[in-house]
C-alpha cells in the first residue's frame, strides 16, 4: 500500500516549498511475539509466550507498551530488570531520536539485551496501525493516537488468535488514558502500574512531571517565588540573529551559588565571558548548559565577587512548604544585595553582566552526591546535594530517606519549573556508604564522566577464540624479529606492556634499532562495537589502585601485551643510528617479535649497571642507553623544556587496600632511556604520516603559551635574582638550567614546577585542520609529534597505527580515516576524554591521601610554591601535594585570624610582625584532616615554622587528634589536587 | 542526532522500504500518438516522459548523416514543475547538458545503429516529477519508447540508482536519500549479457563500498528488466491478439 506525506517548508530565500514523499505501508511486519502463528516466519520475535504477569494491576501475562514521554522522562524506572516484553512502538522511538538522544541511546540498548524482551514494532510502515493526522491535529495528538492504535491492533490481533496474552499501555499523559479507556484498552499510568509491581524503590525511580503532578497542582499552591519565564525558541532565535541576544555555554562558580559566566566563544577563555549574578538572573541554568543571555546595559555591570558562598541548607524541608519560600526570597534578596554593595567598595575592574532569558540545550546528566540531613525524619521531601559544587542543590521525593542517609547516591534532574527554588528530580540508585574507598572511587569515576561498565558482550564478541595462534598467513606477512634479542622496559606491576626495544651493531658501524609497539590494530578492526567502545573510552584511566581499561582485559594484558618468551605481534619502527645518536634511515613495518625478558625499571639498570654481565640483551640495553644520553643532549640543545612536577606511589595494603605509605616516584637513566626511544618512535612516525596522508594525519601539538602566562615565573625567579627568558622555548630552558642556588637543590624543581603551571596542554588535532605552523610542539621543541607507543591504552596511538598501516600499505583504509571532520570530532573527544582522566587520576590521589591522613596529625616539612594575597600554597614534597595555607579571613566571612599579614605583590611575601614569609622558603607544617564536611573532606594545613605568635600552632602543646577548632585558629582548606 | 536516519536498525528506509527494495514501477507505452514510439515511465514519485522520433532522415543540413550507422539524438528537459523548488530555465543548463550526453552514449551503444546508415533517431526525454534517481529513471523511459518506435536495440537497457548508508547499500534512492552527500551512483546494463553501459558516480564513495554498491545496483536493474519484459510481452501479446480479431 503506498500513501503520500505531503507538508509545505519555507526554504531559507522564504520561499514556500510542498514537499511531497512517498510513504510504504507493508503487510510483512511482525507482532514480534513467539506465540503469534500468522506474522511472518522470518521475522525478530524477541517476546515471550509463558510468562508471568509483571504486575498485580494487570492479572494476565501481558506486553507492555510505553508512550513517549514514560521513556523519556521514566527511563531509569524502565531501565529496572522487573520491566521484560516490552513493545516500543516506532513512533516513540522516533520521537526520541529528535527529543532527547541519550534517552533514545538507552532505549537502542535496552532493545539489543535480549533477555530484556524488548521489541522495537515498526507501527509507522504497518498497514493496520498507520494513522493519517487529522485536520486540526496536534503532532502530539495524532502520536499519541498512533500509540493507542499500535495497542488496539496487537490487543486484537493477539485475541483473534485465541492467546491470552494482554497488551497494556502505560501512559501518565491523563487525556490520552482518559480515550485509551474510553477505546476499550487497558491502560495504567506508570504509578499505577509500578504500584502493583512491589517494588518500592522502583517508585522513587519515577521522576517529577514538569507540571508538578505528582507534587499537588501548582496553581492552588500560593507561590511568591517565582523565576521569569524563559523566552520561546523563536524568540532567543530572533534575538540571537538581530545581536540583542548572545548564546553560549554556562559555567556555574564553584565558590559562589549565585554567581555564574556565559562563554560566548567556543574556546572557553576569559575575554570573552558575561557574568551572570543573582539567583532571578541565573534564571535555572545549570553548568554546562547552552543558554541565552541578554547582556545589561554598561551602567548595571558589576565585577566578580571574591566572596565565598555556600548555599546552605535552609530549614525549608517542614511539611508546610508554601510561607517558607517567601522567607527564602527575602533572605536571598539580602544576601544578593551584600554581595553587591561589597563590590562597589572594592572598585575593581568591572565585567560585562547579563542576565539569562532562556536556555538553548540542557546538558543535564546523572549527578552523585549526598542527601542533605533533613529535620522531619518521615518527610518525603528532600534535598539532594551534588559532590560536583558547581550543581545546584535537587529536590528529590523518597520514601527511602533513612535507608539513603549516609550514602552515596546517584540522582537526575527532571526538570525546573518556574515556581520552584531547585530543580525537580528523582533518585537513580546507591552506589554505597560515604568514605567507603570503593564507593569514593566509583564517585570519582562517575564525577569525570568516564565509562567504566564492565564490556557489553557485543564488544567482548569482538575478541579473538583462544587458544590464539599465529598463522602461516600471517607470518608471511610480517616481519620475522623473533630471533632479535628484544626486551621491554616497564614500572614494576604492569601487564600491559605496549613497547620492547631492540639494539644490534650493524656491519657498517652503525646500529639498528628496534622499537617495538604493540599491534593493536590487528586485533581492534574498524567499525565494530569493540572500536566504537574503544574510540568512546579514548583512554585507559588509571587510579591508584585500579586501572579502568580501553580495551577489554584479553587484550590489553595478554594477547597485544609483549609479554616476554611468547610470540606476539607488533608494529615495529626501525631506526639505523650512528655512533653519535645520528638517525640515517628509518622504517617502519608489522612484525612478529618474542621478547627475551620483561624488566621492571630497577632491574634494567641494574642489569646496565653490572659490569659483569655480558649477554646480549643487556649489551642492547647498553647501546639504547647511552644513545639515548646523546639523544637527550640533543634533544635538550635544540630547546626542548625540562619540566617538573612530583609524583607520588601510595603502597597499598594488600589486604584493606588502605594506603599504608607514600613514596615520590624514583627517576633512573633507563627511565629516560624507554622515553628517548618513545619519542623519536613518536616524531619520526608524525612526520612519515604527515608527508603520506597530509589532510587527515591525527597529531598532537603543543601551542606556545603567552608571554604574559610566565608572569608568575619571571616574578619568582626575580625575587631571587634570577633572570628568565621567555620569548623563546630555547631561552627559556637555558635559563632554567641557570637558575640554582647550590644550597637549596630544591629550588630549581620548584622553578620547574612553576613553569610547568604557565604551559597550556598539549592536544591531539587532525593535520587537515589548521594551519602547519601550528602543528608545533612547544615542550618537545618539534615540529611534528604524535602518539605512537602505547595503543593499548590510549585510542589515538591506535588511529596513529592504522595511518601508518595504510601509508606503508599494510593495510586498507576506510571512509572515516581519511575524512579530516571526522577524525577532528574523534580527536575532540580524545581530548577530553585524556583532561577527565588527568583530572580523575588526580582526584584518586587526593582521594588516598585524605584516607592516609584519616587518623593522622602530622608535622611535615613544605616549601611555599606560591604566595598570594590571602594565603599561600604550600608544597608538600613527601607527598607530592599542595595545600593552602590562608593567611587573612575571607571577606565577609568570620573573623578568624587575628595576625595582620601584609602582602607584597613585588617582592612575592607576606609579612605578619618581625616575620617574613618569602615565595620558595622552607617551612614547616602540621597536617590533618578535616571531616567536618563529609562531603568534601579536606586536607587541613596549619604553621608551625616559623613561629608567628597568635597564628601558628604551638607544638608543645601536647597534640589531640579531635581537638576542639577554636577561633584562634587559622582557615583550613582543601588540597587542591596538583 | 537530528536529521533522518536513512536505515534504521530494524532495517526500514524513511519511506518504508528495506534496503534492496525497489520503489513502486509503472510504465505505460504508446502514451503519444505523434511520436514513433513513447513511454510514460513512474518510479515511485519520479515520473518521466519519453518520446522517439525516427528512424528518418538526417534534419538540419546533410553534412551530420553518417554513411554506416545511424544519428541518435537526445534531448533531456526537466519540466519547470518537477522539482519542489520551480526552475527558470528547463533546458541547457549544466545538469541537463550532461544528462543528455549520458542517454546519447548509452544508446548510441544500445541501439542497433549499423541497422539505420544514414538515418537519425531522436530521443525526448522530459522528467514531469523529480523525486531523486533521474537518470536512471530516464534511461528505463527512452529504452521503452525506443522499444515501441520498434527500433533495433541489442538488448533492455536497464537502470537503476544505489547509494550507501552505514555500509549498507540502499537501491533506488529518492530526492531525500539523494541530497545526503556522499553517496549514489547510477549504473545502466546491458540485462542479458549484464554488461554495464554506464555508471555515473558523481559524489565520493569510499573505494571498498564502490563494488559492493554496483553489484546491488545490477541486481536493481535485473529487477526492473524483468518487470519491463512482462510489460512489453504482455502488450505485444494483447496487441497480437488484437490483429488477430481485425483479420
Amino acid at each position: 500500500m503506498l500513501t503520500q506525506k505531503v507538508f509545505l517548508r519555507k526554504t531559507k530565500r522564504g520561499n514556500i516549498l510542498k514537499i511531497v514523499r512517498e510513504h510504504y505501508l507493508r503487510e510483512d511486519i511482525g507482532c514480534g511475539s513467539v506465540a503469534c502463528g500468522r506474522c511472518d516466519s522470518e521475522s525478530t520475535r524477541p517476546l515471550q509466550k509463558d510468562f508471568e504477569s509483571a504486575s498485580k494491576v494487570v492479572e494476565h501475562a501481558h506486553y507492555i507498551v510505553p508512550d513517549t514521554n514514560i521513556v523519556l522522562h521514566q527511563i531509569d524506572v524502565l531501565k529496572d530488570e522487573a520491566f521484560r516484553n516490552v513493545i516500543v512502538p516506532q513512533t516513540v522511538i522516533q520521537e526520541l531520536r529528535h527529543r532527547h538522544a541519550p534517552a533514545y541511546n538507552s532505549i537502542r540498548e535496552m532493545l539489543a539485551i535480549e533477555e530484556r524482551h524488548f521489541y522495537c514494532f515498526v507501527n509507522e510502515h504497518h498497514k493496520d496501525t498507520y494513522v493519517e493526522r487529522l485536520p486540526g491535529e496536534s503532532a502530539n495528538d495524532r502520536n499519541d493516537r498512533a500509540i493507542r492504535r499500535v495497542v488496539g491492533y496487537l490487543q486484537s490481533h493477539l485475541a483473534e488468535q485465541g492467546l491470552s496474552i494482554e497488551v497494556v499501555l502505560l501512559t501518565n499523559d491523563r487525556e490520552c488514558l482518559n480515550s485509551a479507556k474510553k477505546e476499550g484498552l487497558t491502560a495504567f499510568s506508570l504509578k499505577e502500574y509500578v504500584g502493583g509491581m512491589g517494588k518500592p524503590e522502583l517508585l522513587d525511580k519515577i521522576s517529577i512531571d514538569a507540571d508538578g503532578s505528582s507534587e499537588g497542582d501548582p496553581v492552588t499552591n500560593k507561590k511568591k517565588f517565582m523565576y521569569p519565564e524563559h523566552l520561546t525558541p523563536i524568540a532567543l532565535q530572533a534575538g540571537i540573529k538581530s545581536g540583542r541576544l548572545r548564546s553560549g555555554k554556562f559555567m556555574a562558580s564553584r565558590d559562589n551559588y549565585l554567581e555564574g559566566f556565559v562563554c560566548l566563544g567556543d574556546n572557553e577563555d576569559e575575554s570573552d565571558r558575561v557574568l551572570i549574578q543573582g539567583l532571578m538572573n541565573l534564571n535555572r541554568a545549570v553548568q554546562d548548559d547552552t543558554v541565552v543571555v541578554e547582556i545589561l546595559p554598561e551602567s548595571e555591570w558589576v565585577c566578580p565577587s571574591s566572596v565565598v558562598l555556600e548555599d546552605e541548607p535552609e530549614e525549608d524541608d517542614k511539611v508546610d512548604e508554601e510561607d517558607d519560600d517567601g522567607d527564602e526570597v527575602e533572605r536571598e534578596k539580602k544576601v544578593e544585595k551584600a554581595l553587591k554593595e561589597s563590590k562597589t567598595e572594592k572598585g575593581v575592574e568591572k565585567m560585562p553582566t547579563g542576565k539569562i532569558v532562556g536556555i538553548l540545550k540542557r546538558k543535564w546528566r546523572p549527578y552523585c552526591g549526598i542527601l542533605a540531613p533533613s529535620a522531619i525524619k518521615e518527610a518525603t521531601k528532600h534535598l539532594f546535594v551534588a559532590a560536583e559544587r558547581k550543581i545546584p542543590k535537587i529536590r528529590i521525593e523518597t520514601r527511602q530517606a533513612a535507608a539513603l542517609t549516609g550514602k552515596r547516591i546517584v540522582v537526575a534532574i527532571d526538570s525546573w519549573p518556574r515556581h520552584s527554588r531547585y530543580p525537580l528530580g528523582h533518585y537513580v540508585r546507591t552506589l554505597g556508604d560515604i568514605g567507603d574507598r570503593k564507593v569514593e572511587n566509583q564517585v570519582l569515576l562517575l564525577e569525570h564522566d568516564i565509562p567504566h561498565q564492565p564490556f557489553s558482550q557485543a564488544v567482548l564478541n569482538c575478541l579473538p577464540k583462544m587458544p590464539w595462534l599465529i598463522t602461516p598467513l600471517d607470518e608471511s606477512k610480517r616481519q620475522d624479529f623473533r630471533s632479535v634479542p628484544t626486551c621491554s622496559v616497564d614500572p614494576p606491576g604492569c601487564t600491559d606492556i605496549d613497547d620492547a626495544l631492540h639494539a644490534r651493531s650493524l656491519p657498517n658501524g652503525n646500529f639498528e634499532i628496534g622499537v617495538h609497539i604493540a599491534d593493536v590494530s590487528h586485533f581492534i578492526r574498524p567499525h565494530t562495537a569493540l572500536d566504537r567502545e574503544a574510540a568512546t573510552r579514548g583512554t585507559t584511566v588509571y587510579l591508584v589502585d585500579q586501572r579502568i581499561d580501553m580495551i577489554p582485559d584479553l587484550l590489553s594484558s595478554n594477547l597485544c601485551s609483549l609479554i616476554s618468551d611468547v610470540d606476539r605481534f607488533a608494529f615495529s619502527a626501525v631506526f639505523e643510528m650512528t655512533e653519535d645518536a645520528k638517525v640515517v634511515g628509518a622504517k617502519y613495518c608489522k612484525s612478529i617479535i618474542r621478547s627475551k625478558n620483561s624488566f621492571t625499571y630497577a632491574e634494567a639498570q641494574a642489569r646496565i649497571d653490572d659490569k659483569a654481565r655480558k649477554d646480549e640483551v643487556t649489551e642492547g640495553l647498553r647501546v639504547l642507553n647511552s644513545l639515548a644520553k646523546k639523544m637527550k643532549l640533543k634533544r635538550m640543545e635544540n630547546g626542548a623544556l625540562n619540566l617538573a612536577s612530583s609524583e607520588v606511589r601510595f603502597q597499598v595494603d594488600s589486604e584493606t587496600h588502605d594506603p599504608i605509605d607514600v613514596k615520590t616516584k624514583e627517576l633512573l637513566e633507563v627511565n629516560s632511556m624507554v622515553e628517548e626511544f618513545m619519542l623519536l618512535a613518536n616524531k619520526s612516525v608524525a612526520e612519515f604520516i604527515y608527508n603520506e596522508l597530509s589532510h587527515c594525519a591525527l597529531l598532537r601539538r603543543h601551542p606556545v603559551p603567552p608571554v604574559g602566562n610566565f608572569d608568575p615565573l619571571v616574578r619568582a625567579a626575580a625575587t631571587r635574582g634570577f633572570d628568565i627568558q621567555v620569548d623563546c622555548g630555547k631561552h627559556l630552558a637555558d635559563s632554567l638550567d641557570r637558575a640554582s642556588i647550590d644550597t637549596d637543590p630544591f629550588f630549581n624543581t620548584m622553578l620547574r614546577m612553576v613553569a610547568t603551571r604557565c604551559m597550556s596542554q598539549a592536544i591531539y588535532f587532525c593535520s587537515g585542520t589548521i594551519a602547519k605552523e601550528d602543528f608545533l610542539h612547544y615542550g618537545l621543541a618539534l615540529p611534528f609529534y604524535t602518539h605512537f607507543t602505547s595503543p593499548i591504552r590510549r585510542y589515538s596511538d591506535l588511529i596513529v597505527h592504522r595511518l601508518l598501516a595504510v601509508a606503508i600499505g599494510a593495510d586498507a583504509t576506510y571512509p572515516e580515516l581519511l575524512d579530516k571532520v571526522r577524525v577532528q570530532n574523534l580527536c575532540n573527544n580524545l581530548n577530553y576524554r585524556h583532561k577527565m582522566a588527568q583530572y580523575a587520576g588526580r582526584a584518586s590521589v587526593t582521594l588516598y591521601t585524605q584516607i592516609y591522613f584519616r587518623d593522622k596529625n602530622v608535622l611535615e616539612d613544605g616549601y611555599i610554591l606560591f604566595v598570594r594575597e590571602n594565603a599561600l600554597q604550600v608544597l608538600l614534597p613527601k607527598y607530592g601535594m599542595e595545600c593552602t595555607l590562608y593567611v587573612k579571613d575571607k571577606p565577609g566571612g568570620q573573623q578568624r585570624i587575628k595576625v595582620p599579614f601584609t602582602y607584597d605583590a613585588e617582592k612575592c611575601t607576606q609579612t605578619a610582625g618581625d616575620v617574613t614569609l618569602r615565595q620558595f622558603e622552607r617551612i614547616t607544617v602540621r597536617v590533618s584532616l578535616d571531616r567536618t564536611n563529609i562531603q568534601h573532606q579536606k586536607l587541613v594545613v596549619e604553621l608551625v615554622r616559623p613561629h608567628i605568635p597568635g597564628f601558628s600552632v604551638d607544638i608543645e602543646k601536647p597534640m589531640e587528634v579531635d581537638e576542639p577548632r577554636n577561633d584562634g585558629e587559622p582557615e583550613k582548606k582543601k588540597t587542591r589536587a596538583v | 542526532m537530528s536529521g533522518h536516519q536513512y536505515l534504521s536498525e530494524e532495517g526500514f528506509r524513511v519511506d518504508g522500504r528495506r534496503a534492496q527494495e525497489m520503489r513502486k514501477l509503472d510504465c505505460s507505452l504508446g502514451v503519444f500518438a505523434q511520436a514513433d514510439g513513447s513511454a510514460y515511465v513512474k518510479e515511485g514519485n519520479t515520473v518521466v516522459l519519453a518520446a522517439v522520433y525516427g528512424p528518418h532522415e538526417v534534419r538540419g543540413g546533410r553534412v551530420k548523416a553518417l554513411h554506416d550507422r545511424a544519428v541518435v539524438n537526445c534531448q533531456f528537459s526537466a519540466a519547470t514543475f518537477s522539482t519542489a523548488e520551480r526552475k527558470r530555465r528547463p533546458r541547457g543548463d549544466t545538469k541537463s547538458v550532461e544528462m543528455t550526453l549520458h542517454l546519447q552514449q548509452t544508446f548510441e551503444t544500445a541501439i542497433l545503429t549499423k541497422l539505420y546508415p544514414r538515418c537519425q533517431i531522436d530521443i525526448f526525454v522530459e522528467v514531469l516529477q523529480a523525486d531523486g534517481s533521474i537518470l536512471s529513471v530516464a534511461i528505463n523511459a527512452a529504452t521503452m519508447a525506443l522499444v515501441d518506435a520498434g527500433i533495433g536495440l541489442r538488448d533492455y537497457v536497464c537502470a537503476c540508482s544505489a547509494g550507501v548508508f552505514n555500509d549498507a547499500a540502499l537501491l533506488d534512492l529518492n530526492n531525500l536519500e539523494e541530497s545526503q552527500k556522499g553517496t549514489g551512483l547510477t549504473v545502466a546494463i546491458l540485462p542479458k549479457t549484464e554488461r554495464i553501459v554506464l555508471v555515473d558516480m558523481s559524489s565520493k564513495i569510499h573505494s571498498d563500498h564502490v563494488s559492493k554498491t554496483i553489484e546491488a545496483a545490477i541486481e536493481g536493474c535485473k529487477d526492473i528488466h524483468a518487470t519491463f519484459d512482462a510489460k512489453i510481452k504482455e502488450r505485444v501479446g494483447r496487441l497480437a491478439a488484437l490483429i488477430n480479431t481485425e483479420n
